[in-house]
């Protein structure tokens, strides 16, 4: 296919986005402080317009994009969805907090926009070059997003450590890549797949091993989890709530890729690995969070866990599988940017508070807000009939079906371990006495924290939208 | 002696080990980590380099090239972080970087 006819019919939201940020930036460089408004709105629309050329070509065939680099597929424009949605909310709960704080600088939705272009790379990424591109993309933006406040200790020490730590990761996995193209003599995914056999040489082994290191510190899955809890303390809340949402969809996203797509042949192998990580994050996820007052420490420790929720779908290497990781990723998506709606509302007298005990007797308070956070932490407990227990449901569901009781079992314990935690912010914001009320908070974080607790009441209503995504997303893969 | 693949592998693993050991035993020195890093990916770079030159397909070369281009944003991004951690902090110690904890 020509050049411009694959750019404009399997890479128009990429395009849309590349194009519209360097738009912006001209217009920031023109407009300067005073064009934050304008590059934040518009941000807003370009995000738009990419979801909306995505479920316009959503009929498209499955096909290998400028020599077989990239791939345009269903589960690609799932999960490109899912991202577009978690950057676009994140920049709309971020206007007002960054104006309040002193940052409404234009590079803010700049830099959104380019890790969210690196996210859509990442995911469609067919060879390992395109896997590295779309990586450091994503990652070199989020860097400089932890440290954004840069007159604050607390975020470029954020920043620093996130910087160190990814730097180190993504040298592992080109430490793997360079492996695998050695020992197997090609880069692409599909090339990969041939030349792996049942019984592959050694370097194939270390190669995925260190491939799989590196993907694991991106999605912070336990053991290589350390950098998240103190980022997502340090740095500003709306780039937490990007990192927690639009950036996990995009490594998941790859993870799966990867081993499905490239290691058909030895699934026994990688599946070693990825119970691993997913026994050791879930377990991790809710051990360390028990002890935890500041609450977007809680939430990284629980976003550790729902990664190791994830990986338990993908252990079982089958379409049921793939299909429970999607379900998964889609309800964890529009949790997390709920919860932290809430979070950024918390404010008392003008002041950013972030600990637990700030919610005290929100009930009292502000009824409405408590009783949305109240189904979200229910939610993220996996409680019945909420969307979270469906999310669990399907990738428990797949793995005992593929015959790994023991994980599954592990993973049950685990999220019992987890709803202590949860019901303690609903114990919190129920039964203490009052502690200040919050101030009123801006619209686009009222509506935010609405609609993702009305999605989640109402997921068990009308599944099938995702369900239909989820399969289509799971069949495309094998 | 002929010098082959083999020989090229281990000095890039060396390479990769001296690198990752540089930036977990290193308690001095912020700029100390930023070379470490360098070293892991110019190992990387002698690995890929050395197997396209053993399976003379071009395409290890050519990853090569983009890997030394990113690392030089790599490296600019990582400096300009650090200097904004300096001027908050006044130190670039590593034992320094502990006030996030728990």
């Amino acid at each position: 296919m020509p050049f411009l006819a694959e750019l404009t019919h399997h890479f128009l939201p990429e395009v849309i986005l590349a194009v519209g940020v360097m738009l912006l930036i001209l217009i920031g460089a023109f407009r300067g402080e005073k064009g934050f408004s304008l590059v934040d709105e518009m941000a807003v629309g370009i995000f738009g317009l990419a979801i909306l050329a995505i479920l316009l070509s959503s009929k498209q065939v499955d096909a290998p994009v400028f020599d077989g680099a990239f791939i345009d597929d269903a589960f690609s424009r799932v999960l490109k969805v899912l991202t577009l949605v978690g950057a676009m909310a994140s920049i709309l709960l971020s206007v007002d907090w960054l104006q309040r704080n002193g940052l409404e600088k234009f590079e803010y939705p700049v830099l959104v926009m380019l890790s969210t272009l690196g996210m859509m790379l990442l995911i469609s990424a067919n060879n390992l070059i395109a896997l590295y591109l779309g990586l450091e993309l994503m990652s070199l933006a989020l860097y400089v997003m932890a440290a954004f406040a840069r007159d604050d200790g607390r975020a470029s020490e954020a920043g620093l450590k996130y910087f160190v730590l990814g730097a180190l990761s993504s040298g592992m996995m080109l430490y793997g890549s360079s492996l695998l193209y050695g020992f197997s003599g090609t880069v692409s995914f599909a090339g990969i797949a041939q030349a792996v056999t049942e019984q592959p040489p050694v370097g194939v082994i270390f190669g995925l091993v260190f491939l799989l290191a590196g993907l694991a510190f991106k999605m912070s899955a336990a053991p290589f989890h350390m950098w998240t809890p103190d980022v997502y303390e340090g740095a500003p809340t709306p780039v937490t709530t990007f990192f927690a949402s639009a950036a996990k969809m995009a490594a998941v996203a790859i993870t799966a890729r990867v081993v499905i797509t490239a290691f058909p042949a030895i699934t026994t192998q990688w599946r070693q690995i990825i119970v691993f990580l997913a026994i050791a994050s879930t377990l991790l996820g809710s051990f360390a969070a028990i002890g935890q007052n500041n609450i977007k420490r809680l939430m990284a420790y629980s976003s550790i866990g729902h990664m190791g929720f994830a990986l338990i779908g993908l252990a079982a290497g089958n379409e049921a599988g793939v299909r429970g990781v999607v379900v998964y990723l889609a309800v964890y998506l529009v949790m997390t940017l709920g919860s932290f709606a809430a979070i950024l509302a918390m404010r008392i007298q003008g002041k950013n508070v972030e600990d637990i005990s700030d919610l005290a007797g929100l009930s009292r308070t502000n009824g409405v807000m408590a009783f949305f956070l109240a189904m979200l932490m229910f939610s993220l407990a996996g409680i019945p009939p909420l969307a979270g227990f469906f999310a669990k449901y399907y990738v428990l569901l797949a793995a005992v079906d593929a015959g790994l009781y023991p994980l599954a079992v592990i993973g049950v314990l685990a999220s019992a371990v987890a709803a202590f935690y949860y019901l303690r912010v609903v114990k919190v914001m129920y039964f203490d006495e009052p502690a200040p009320g919050f101030d009123r908070s801006p619209l686009a974080v009222r509506a935010v924290l609405a609609a993702s607790t009305i999605s989640v009441l109402g997921f068990w209503l009308y599944p099938a939208p995702v369900m239909e995504a989820a399969t289509a997303a799971a069949k495309s893969l094998f | 002696m002929t010098i082959g693949l083999t020989h090229y592998l281990v000095v890039a693993a060396i390479l990769f080990t001296l690198g990752i050991a540089g930036i977990i035993l290193n308690r001095k020195n912020i700029i100390v980590i930023l070379m470490s890093v360098e070293l892991i990916l110019l190992s990387v770079n002698l690995n890929f380099v050395a197997f396209s030159q053993s399976l003379g397909d071009l395409v290890g070369q050519v990853f090569a090239l983009f890997v030394l281009t990113v690392a030089a944003a790599e490296a600019a991004i990582g400096l300009a972080i650090l200097v904004a951690f300096y001027r908050n902090r006044g130190t670039i110690a590593v034992e320094d970087i502990n006030s996030l904890k728990g």
